[in-house]
């Protein structure tokens, strides 16, 4: 669909992306391809369309050659897409008019060993994106209101720094807790590393402070019923002691944490006096700790089949209690099991050094080779003497167990349609450029929900997610996607209703004349309604029948 | 020769083009012949959509998108759901049915992705090449999957497609649920009605035919072709143009 008596002048410009998409296909073959497709009127490849360099050369093509369509073949659009919008909207042109080829996620890095085929598909790829872009047409985007108002779910660290910051900056903060007490994991600690602060006592402090804000409701045993609505208006009901409450948010903070394995979950370690770290820190916290030979195995359901990842956390916090015991009982006798050690920058890795000196003794293993916990000693395989078998003495084994998500994960998950990760912590927007968003606007993540976080990490995530979230807050409006579905022929409704049930967001209603109307904010675009509208009345901008037809065609050639 | 099948692939926003980037940032490897068209759910994508393709020479497509109860928009995956199927079963008129899949991938899932994508490539390979990618594809064929475009995109199958979810498992209007099997013969009848009527329609588009030339071609019995015709002229379709000896000849009246 062409602007009224305007012709269409589409600009290419194809992404090196370094060596990334240039080292493996034929750029220059790929823009002197470009160039001999239908309206397009300007190509060329750049080393980096992305930098400053890239997207001033833009900005001069389209002046210079009066682009009004333009397509950038690099990365994805999930992550690239709002850039170049930006960019030629700088110029003046709809950020609508842009579509992107992506010749790098999907097509160089997966075709690396495939340089012809590769660059084959991307002209197939450019191709189709000339048959959209041809067809864009530009829309606004869509203002809504901001209730200057967060809720934070999980009043643990994460959820106590991420209210607190929201608090010093001025806005209204909800805090849900879903157990009877805000504090979370830290409740449960002894000392803290690296400040050997009391764990109680660094939380007492943060939970007074909130407590006595005027600005926030603390809400415990609470427990998310429902949640509807929007970015600037999200209501949420939420089930308190047996009531309803009802509140609305601008935005979401999920906080929930995680939760420490149980030591009797972990098979391959089972026995007599096994148990995990934070039951050693409630014994050394309790003064009830008596062991003389303490063996820790780390690693202990962590980094196995079953749970493959690392739980980040669970070095530092053997090597911080292992010197807790020997400054409590300096006659015990700490070893350390492992499989690698990480202790990541200098202060941890003085920890470790003290350790050594403190004689904390350190033995190898390999998983192939796991430890036998027998009644009265360990038998170990140690890595480092070939496989030699050693027994240590023992009355206590501390297995460092690693975080795992909590089992109520994925009902959240779904409450605010963001994903999980396949061990079910929550999955980021982008883990390098949007750590703390997801893709669902004003909803972000911090700490131990996305993955294992030690205090100071979940800390710093904290005050990402709140000051993401105040980005919103700050505002009186947020403006929202503008393509969202329409009525293409109101002479070609029939008034089935089909789509008013179909949409799970009630965006579709019937109007005072009896008439189908969209309600534009409510809308989320998916587009459902016009793949199923019998008549084809209904359509979703930006992704019309007319546009995915045409890339079809430009496919399967005409 | 080497076959270097034509693969389209639907692929929504939020999991499955998230899952295949994924793939990407890890260096999976898949062969090269898929085409990913984004869709923000894979709910959008039209059972017209299919035989578009297919029109164009393409092998086979796929179509992907979030895990049933992760779906971004709530339930599209459920109606994507249904619309495939619906896709499936006209297929199956042509024997075509094994040129589409659908599957759930997670935006964590890249690994699955590739391999997914990687089955289907082979899969398609042993297919063969679509019968309609050759320079001179059999016409017979040609309007056949044209005449299954315009059944996917006329009301009748897409108001019961439409509907199907609420009818199977909240009830019509007077509260009566219908059961699924029930519903999927009703769905049958109506598939192939609208499947002969529109190939009729074409036919007659083409050049005014009598009930008995109409049967020759579509190889069904004349009852059931003049069935079909009092149903066309009932909604404005179909005329009668003239009668030739004892016959009546139809010619197609009206818009497409």
């Amino acid at each position: 669909m062409k602007m009224e008596g305007e012709e269409v002048r589409i600009g290419i410009f194809v992404c090196h992306c370094g060596s990334n998409i240039g080292g493996v296909m034929d750029c220059k073959a790929l823009v002197k391809y470009a160039s001999t497709l239908p309206d397009v009127v300007y190509t060329e490849d750049n080393l980096y369309t992305c930098s400053e360099v890239g997207l001033n050369q833009i900005k001069d093509a389209i002046k210079e050659h009066n682009l009004n369509r333009v397509i950038v073949a690099s990365c994805t659009p999930r992550t690239h897409e709002s850039l170049f919008r930006d960019t030629i909207q700088e110029v003046g042109l709809n950020p609508y008019l842009f579509e992107m080829a992506n010749i790098r996620d999907q097509c160089s890095w997966v075709h690396m060993k495939d340089k012809e085929k590769a660059t084959e598909k991307a002209k197939d790829l450019l191709r189709m994106a000339v048959g959209k872009a041809k067809m864009l047409e530009p829309l606004e985007k869509i203002k809504v209101g901001v209730t200057p108002a967060a809720a934070v779910i999980g009043g643990g660290i994460a959820g106590i720094t991420a209210a607190t910051n929201l608090l010093h900056q001025g806005f209204n903060v909800f805090l849900l807790e879903k157990t009877n007490q805000l504090g979370g994991i830290i409740n449960r600690l002894y000392k803290l590393y690296p400040s050997n602060e009391l764990g109680t006592e660094f939380i007492q402090k943060k939970i007074e402070y909130i407590q006595n804000h005027p600005n926030i409701e603390v809400l415990t045993n609470a427990t998310i019923k429902s949640v509807y609505g929007f970015v600037g208006e999200y209501d949420l009901e939420v089930e308190v002691n047996n009531s309803t409450k009802k509140l609305r948010a601008g935005t979401i903070i999920i906080a929930t944490g995680a939760q420490v394995l149980d030591a009797q979950y972990v098979q391959e370690f089972k026995g007599e006096n096994v148990i995990n770290q934070a039951d050693l820190e409630l014994q050394l916290k309790n003064k009830t700790f008596d062991a003389k030979n303490v063996v820790m195995v780390q690693c202990a359901g962590a980094r196995i089949d079953e749970r493959p990842y690392c739980s980040n956390i669970c070095c530092m916090t053997a090597l911080k209690n292992a010197l807790l015991i020997k400054e409590q009982s300096p006659d015990s006798h700490v070893t350390i099991l492992y499989r690698d050690v990480q202790t990541l920058g200098t202060k941890y890795e003085e920890t470790y050094q003290k350790a050594r000196e403190s004689r904390i003794l350190f033995v190898k293993y390999s998983p192939e080779k796991n430890p036998i916990v027998e009644n009265d000693h360990v038998k170990v395989y140690s890595e480092l003497s070939g496989g030699k078998e050693i027994s240590i003495p023992r009355d206590l084994i501390v297995l460092s167990t690693p975080l795992v998500a909590n089992p109520d994960s994925k009902e959240l998950a779904q409450f605010f349609k963001v994903p999980l990760e396949e061990n079910q912590f929550f999955l980021e927007a982008h883990v390098k450029l949007r750590p703390v968003d997801f893709a669902t606007d004003g909803v972000y993540v911090c700490g131990c929900t996305k993955w294992p976080a030690d205090i100071p990490e979940t800390i710093s995530q904290a005050y990402a997610a709140s000051s993401r979230a105040s980005t919103v807050l700050s505002h009186e409006t947020f403006e929202v996607e503008g393509s969202t579905a329409k009525i293409l022929d109101k002479s070609k409704c029939v008034g089935c209703e089909i789509c008013i049930k179909i949409c799970p967001f009630g965006a579709i209603i019937k109007n005072e004349e009896d008439e189908v109307d969209i309600i534009q904010v409510l809308c989320h675009g998916c587009g459902t309604c016009g793949a199923t509208c019998p008549h084809k009345a209904i359509t979703v901008s930006h992704f019309t029948t007319e546009q995915i037809i045409s890339q079809i065609h430009s496919f399967g050639g005409d | 020769m080497n076959f270097e099948p034509k693969i389209l692939g639907f692929l929504c926003n939020w999991c499955s083009y998230a899952g295949a980037d994924l793939a990407g940032v890890s260096r999976m490897q898949y062969p090269p012949n898929i085409r990913i068209l984004r869709v923000m759910c894979s709910g959008r994508v039209d059972p017209e959509f299919f035989f578009e393709g297919f029109l164009k020479g393409i092998d086979g497509i796929i179509l992907t998108g979030c895990h049933l109860g992760d779906c971004h928009y709530l339930e599209g995956n459920y109606e994507a759901m249904m619309k495939f199927d619906l896709v499936k079963r006209l297929l199956s008129l042509i024997n075509f049915e094994n040129r589409v899949r659908l599957e759930w991938v997670s935006a964590s899932e890249g690994k699955r992705f590739a391999e997914i994508v990687t089955d289907f490539t082979n899969h398609i390979k042993e297919q063969g090449p679509s019968p309609t990618r050759t320079d001179n594809p059999d016409p017979v064929l040609v309007e056949k999957l044209k005449a299954l475009k315009n059944a996917a995109g006329d009301q009748r199958l897409r108001a019961l497609v439409g509907r199907e979810r609420k009818i199977t498992e909240q009830g019509n209007v007077y509260g009566e649920v219908i059961s699924k099997e029930k519903f999927d013969e009703l769905l049958n009848l109506a598939i192939k009605d609208e499947f002969e009527r529109h190939w009729i329609l074409l036919m007659l588009q083409k050049e005014p035919k009598s009930v008995k030339g109409i049967a020759k071609e579509l190889k069904i019995d004349s009852s059931e072709v003049l069935k079909h015709i009092v149903s066309l002229r009932n909604q404005n379709l179909v005329a009668l143009e003239r009668i030739e000896g004892l016959s009546p000849i139809y010619v197609r009246i009206g818009e497409n």
